[in-house]
């Protein structure tokens, strides 16, 4: 997979991952982003607009300083963040070495059920970099 | 790296001002900021401490316009200049596609920029970067403190320096009046695009 370009099959792919997995189960808002801040693509409710280029430049930089703290302390990553506020919650997840799962759900959602689906959808992008 | 995609037609394109502490950054992209009101769409996102010196990085979107059917998307990003932030910056330049070198040119500030500019060497080497492949400008800013009496390097010492070497193109410039802020602007976006164009098509 060169990083650099996506086609727009498999951002359709990826699209319809995200929403079957998540957005279907009540997440307001999912965004994949590259560690570089750069947005891959973005799948919202359609009820909930976020600023989505300011949150991924703010998301890499959160994750990314999270990561260099995990190296800091001798763990390999914390592979997995979690915020969690009144109204809605932040949860990320790391795809690769170079990709990120951000998702921004509200208190309908069990933390629980949403990282099943996340290690799910996690999965399936995988599977079909991989083949690219 | 620049990022595209063929779906909608975007290109995502980072460029990160860099430089010693207090040298301008942050104020290159608030004078962008505010005169360039219709190519941008949301708020710039300012990391600072309570002494308004930059703590991560400050953001701003930028919209270009088109280029051959694709949206062409500017992310322009400062990064914390002062000397114990470098696990910070070094973050930032992550992905970089193109870097102004904001150098100040008070007399005083002389070494503070050699040793920036070589750092900014070396964390690009962390990435497997070159300071001499990525497009790059040389921004030497605060000339307007020559009318205010306060000694500043005349170009030429800059530019040896500096820039002998990286023969970068470079500007005079003040970021607080603006003077040469769009036009160092321009020229990292020109750069940078014709770079990106090359890797592609
Ligand atoms: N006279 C003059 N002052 C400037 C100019 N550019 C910036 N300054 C001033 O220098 C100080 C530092 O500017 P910043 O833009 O915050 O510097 P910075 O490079 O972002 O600093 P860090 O965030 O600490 O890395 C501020 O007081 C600015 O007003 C300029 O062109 N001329
Ligand atoms: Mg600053």
């Amino acid at each position: 997979m060169n990083y650099g370009i996506v086609s727009q099959e498999q951002i359709e792919q990826i699209d319809a991952i995200l929403t079957d997995k998540l957005i279907k189960l009540g997440v307001d808002c999912v965004i994949v982003i590259d560690m570089a801040g750069n947005i891959i693509t973005a799948k919202d409710n359609s009820e909930n607009k976020y600023d989505v280029y300011s949150f991924a430049a703010l998301a890499a930089g959160n994750f990314a300083t999270v990561d260099a703290m995990a190296k800091l302390v001798g763990e390999e990553e914390f592979s997995l963040l979690f915020h969690k506020g009144q109204e809605s919650s932040i949860h990320f997840s790391k795809i690769d070495e170079e990709l990120l799962l951000i998702s921004m759900f509200g208190q309908e959602i069990s933390l629980g059920f949403l990282r099943l689906n996340v290690v799910d959808v996690i999965e399936q992008i995988k599977r079909l970099w991989n083949k690219s | 790296m620049s990022f595209i995609n063929l779906k909608e037609k975007v290109v995502q394109v980072k460029i990160v001002y860099y430089g010693p502490g207090r040298c301008g950054k942050t104020t290159n992209l608030e004078y962008i900021n505010r005169s360039f009101r219709n190519q941008i769409v949301s708020e710039m996102v300012s990391l600072k401490t309570h002494g308004d010196r930059t703590l991560f990085f400050d953001f701003l979107p930028f919209n270009m316009g088109k280029i051959k059917g694709y949206d062409i998307k500017i992310q322009l990003y400062t990064v914390p200049g002062q000397v114990k932030y470098n696990a910070t910056r070094k973050l930032v330049l992550r992905g970089v596609d193109g870097i102004v070198f904001v150098a100040d040119a008070m007399v005083k500030q002389r070494e503070k920029n050699i040793r920036s500019l070589n750092q900014l060497h070396e964390n690009l080497l962390s990435y497997k970067e070159s300071i001499f492949k990525v497009p790059l400008v040389m921004q030497y800013n605060k000339v307007d403190l020559k009318e205010h009496g306060i000694p500043i390097l005349p170009t030429e010492i800059l530019q040896k320096d500096l820039n002998s070497r990286l023969q970068a193109p470079y500007f005079e410039a003040s970021a607080v009046t603006g003077y040469n802020v769009p036009a160092t602007l321009k020229k990292v976006i020109a750069s940078t695009i014709i770079s990106i164009q090359k890797k592609l098509f």
